[in-house]
């Protein structure tokens, strides 16, 4: 494979962030008419060498070279100069604007250089639709889009940049099987053409699937880089989680308590038909751990919305410890003794200008108070405190913005505020999002032993070790629906994967029999 | 090497007495122009002009303080100057017409307490309705502010055709004689406006610091989202919040109108910027979640003891006018760098800890 031209090249990257070092001197090459598959951790610094490349980050130490020679990428619009194209992981798009202006969002195909020409943006988007064989009219709102279609107008933005050097962060995280068929055919037609691809996923099967080279990045190191068809599985995970086994904390055994929640024929229609929750009824004994597999948009998050009372236009029943809920508001919940850690900790787990005490104690402040007025904060520090030594959270000091903390230290805090109102009911929604890899751990333990103390947990993910390691049971989720439920005894990863497929198709099955062996 | 690398830009211990030197700056601002006016201006240390500035502070005092709430939680309340010409005309209205009930054709006069507790009532019936637009039916809080800034002005001028309500001394007869001493009486040598002003200062800023109410009020401005998730009645918390705002413009009304002894309609005109300034002026961060009481009485102070210092060493009301946009202008910008700073420090205790 010596025929691969080197492209673009990172020597001696080095990036420092406040409070954490995500590269440690990284070395990485981009090979031309290949695809580079990039693979780590969680927090292993994929994204923050992808972001390098990319220009949208500049490294503390180390330089770039393209074709040899020493460049500065100062910011995307520079790095777009010199050809290099990034599909970020986070979608970045405009969901109140057509799919058309959305793909040439900066790049304005006009006239004269003021008129915006709507007509040749919207064949020229028809085109780059038609080729990833997505039939959404150009003038269709973003917004309105399933997430998946969203992953492929992304994808479809910067397939129009005629990039040379073309980085994807985890296209296929939304993606349908037969849908992630099309892209690789894409990728395979870019390959053809000289583009060097440089691929992000931790779904091992796909990268093995369309893989060149591979590099495996862990704790913010190279730990391998080799031609794909030199390893193997096995030699790909050992470099990826090193001589530390996945330490997921494996079950103390308990015994499950009584039906703690219970939800029926819960129901929440989606903007523009259909049901963005179907009929969903499922139920969690105390003491339990249930994980909801299911790609994004499968309506995971939203079935968690719809518990907790956050969905107006829900309907269906939830029963807490026998009782049904029927307070509509979240306050009333949580008061109930459910509580929600959200996916997006930014966004919605914590005031970031607020301090580890602030945000930690802000669910349960009425506990801390005389005659629901006067606030004691030296008992409400005592609790926090303690809680913090409870969850292992590594702070500099209570008064500290949490925003200074890192991630997992951030979503410790946000399991700490839950746990603070007493709940009976823990729904985690991707609990593990964006945390290194020992604070990944320490999130589990701190679940299984959450569970063991009585607790209900009911998680959402999209990671299949860890639904698989984690669980007492899985279900999985599709379309809104509930697909499949089965004792973790009796799930294989085919079968899960099978189930979370959004068209049902039989075809992915195939794929995935195929790959069977190869996944973790 | 990374840890020579984060240590090497700055040491946390040499950020620190520059941080405090910013945090206390306002109060620094405001020795400063008081030093600066003891020396330029004769006469301006003297109690009675001390006395009397106070005064002049206080009214602005009291609409910032209610602003700063508003501010907190990410909103605006543009209607407070309104609502003190409104709340000065009904105070005014009750003092010199009593109500009149049609159906048993009496007139009923209140006194002076009652005519307080219903003037109170008023602004803060005002700042209900703000409230409701703003988390009932989603009006943004510039915008619905905004039209209860023209109702209530206009509602103030209906109520007497645009004239002014004069000669508000009341009578033993209703019990309103005391009606004056709101603005002109004193409790051992201090105006009862200072001592109101004491009581709300003490009030608000416990409220703050002390009471899950007052944390409430920063969450829903830091994170709304995340601050309804974690159980807060973010709609309850605005709601308070434009209340207490009407309820601080109500106060001032009664003050100025029983200062005066007569009320005009268009009393309080422009009253919200000098409010929203004194709140800015004290470190409350316009895009919500950060703010303190004292703070905004410190920049209350600041702002008007350099216009009546300004006025006493002859300088042009015009050059008032500049002087005082260039000073909040500053406090902006070096309020900006202070947050700058303690991120910094934030940052550096934290890596200095390990991951």
């Amino acid at each position: 494979m010596s025929g691969h031209e080197i492209v673009l090249s990172v020597r001696g990257a080095t990036k420092v962030y406040p409070g954490t070092q995500a590269l440690k001197g990284v070395d990485f090459d981009v090979r031309a008419g290949a695809v580079n598959v990039l693979v780590g951790e969680n927090g292993a610094g994929k994204s923050t060498l992808m972001k390098i490349i990319a220009g949208v980050e500049q490294p503390t130490e180390g330089q770039v070279l393209l074709r040899g020679e020493p460049v500065t990428l100062s910011g995307t619009a520079e790095a777009a100069r010199h050809g290099i194209g990034i599909v970020f992981q986070e979608l970045n798009l405009f969901p109140n604007m057509t799919i058309a202006e959305n793909i040439f969002i900066g790049r304005e195909k006009t006239r004269l250089g003021v008129d915006i020409d709507a007509g040749a943006q919207n064949e020229a988007a028809r085109r780059l639709m038609e080729r990833l064989e997505h039939d959404n009219p150009p003038d269709a709102k973003v917004g309105d889009l399933r997430i998946g279609e969203q992953q492929i107008v992304e994808i479809a933005k910067v397939l129009s940049q005629d990039a040379r050097i073309l980085i994807m962060d985890e296209p296929t995280s939304a993606l349908s099987a037969a849908e992630v068929d099309i892209l690789f055919r894409v990728i395979g037609e870019l390959k053809s053409q000289g583009v060097a691809i440089v691929y992000i996923s931790h779904r091992l099967e796909e990268l093995v699937r369309i893989g060149d080279y591979i590099t495996v990045l862990r704790d913010g190191r190279i730990t391998g880089s080799q031609e794909m068809a030199q390893v193997d599985v096995p030699w790909i995970v050992r470099a990826m989680i090193g001589s530390a086994s996945k330490d997921f904390a494996k079950t103390i055994h308990h015994e499950f308590g009584r039906e703690i929640l219970s939800v029926a024929d819960m129901t929440l229609p989606r903007k523009g038909g259909g049901f963005a929750v179907d009929h969903v009824s499922l139920s969690l004994r105390a003491g339990e751990i249930v994980g909801i597999y299911g790609l994004m948009g499968a309506g995971r998050s939203e079935l968690f919305d719809c518990i907790m009372g956050r969905q107006p236009g829900a309907k269906g029943r939830v029963t807490l410890d026998g009782a049904e809920l029927a307070e509509r508001s979240i306050h009333g919940r949580i008061k109930r003794g459910i509580a929600l850690i959200p996916e997006d900790r930014k966004a919605e787990g914590l005031v970031q200008i607020l301090s580890v005490t602030e945000n930690m104690a802000m669910s349960s402040l009425t506990a801390f108070t005389r005659a629901k007025v006067h606030l004691d904060v030296n008992r409400e520090r005592e609790t926090v405190a303690s809680y913090v030594k409870r969850l292992a959270v590594k702070v500099a000091g209570l008064d500290n913005p949490v925003s200074s903390l890192s991630g997992g230290n951030q979503q410790k805090i946000v399991i700490g505020k839950a746990l603070m109102t007493g709940p009976k009911v823990l729904l985690m929604d991707e609990p593990s999002r964006g945390i290194d890899i020992g604070a990944k751990a320490e999130v589990f333990r701190v679940m299984r032993q959450l569970a063991a103390e009585g607790l209900g947990i009911l998680f959402v993910t999209s990671d299949l070790d860890e639904v698989m390691e984690l669980s007492d049971r899985i279900i999985v989720m599709a379309n809104g629906r509930i697909t499949g439920e089965m004792e973790r005894k009796d799930a294989t990863e085919e079968r899960v994967v099978a189930l979370s497929a959004p068209d049902g198709s039989g075809r992915h099955r195939a794929a995935t029999e195929q790959n069977k062996e190869l996944v973790l | 090497m990374t840890a020579n690398a984060i240590s090497d830009r700055a040491p946390a211990r040499d950020l620190s007495i520059p941080l405090l030197i910013l945090k206390a700056r306002t109060f620094i601002a405001l020795i400063a122009v008081v030093l600066f006016f003891s020396a330029a201006a004769p006469n301006f240390l003297s109690t009675a002009n001390l006395i009397i500035m106070s005064e002049h502070v206080a009214l602005n005092a009291f609409l910032a303080i209610g602003m700063t709430f508003v501010i907190i939680t990410g909103g605006i309340d543009l209607s407070v100057g309104s609502i003190v010409g409104l709340c000065g005309m009904v105070a005014g209205y009750l003092v010199l017409n009593g109500v009149a009930i049609d159906l048993v054709g009496y007139t009923v006069f209140f006194n002076t307490a009652e005519i307080v507790l219903i003037t109170l009532l008023v602004g803060i019936a005002v700042g209900f309705v703000n409230g409701i637009l703003i988390t009932r039916l989603n009006v943004a809080p510039f915008i619905a502010t905004l039209g209860t800034l023209y109702v209530a002005r206009g509602m103030a001028l209906l109520s007497s055709d645009g004239a002014t309500f004069p000669n508000l001394r009341g009578s033993a007869e209703w019990g309103t004689a005391s009606f004056p001493l709101i603005g002109a009486g004193s409790f051992l040598g201090v105006p009862v406006s200072i001592w109101t002003l004491i009581v709300v200062g003490l009030g608000a800023a416990y409220l703050a610091s002390r009471t899950p109410l007052g944390r409430y009020i920063y969450a829903v401005g830091g994170n709304e989202r995340a601050a309804a998730l974690s159980g807060i009645k973010v709609n309850r918390t605005k709601m308070f919040v434009y209340m207490f705002s009407g309820f601080c413009a109500a106060i001032v009304g009664l003050i100025i109108a029983s200062q005066l002894v007569a009320s005009h309609p268009a009393t309080g005109e422009t009253f919200e910027l000098n409010a929203i300034a004194a709140a800015v002026l004290g470190g409350t961060s316009m895009s919500g979640g950060r703010g303190k009481i004292g703070g905004t009485i410190v920049g209350a102070f600041v702002i008007g003891i350099l216009s009546d210092g300004l006025v006493m060493m002859g300088v042009s009301s015009f050059w008032q006018t500049v002087i005082k946009g260039l000073v909040i202008i500053a406090a902006v910008v070096v309020d900006q760098f202070q947050q700058r700073l303690q991120q910094k420090i934030a940052l550096q205790r934290q890596a200095a800890l390990g991951r």
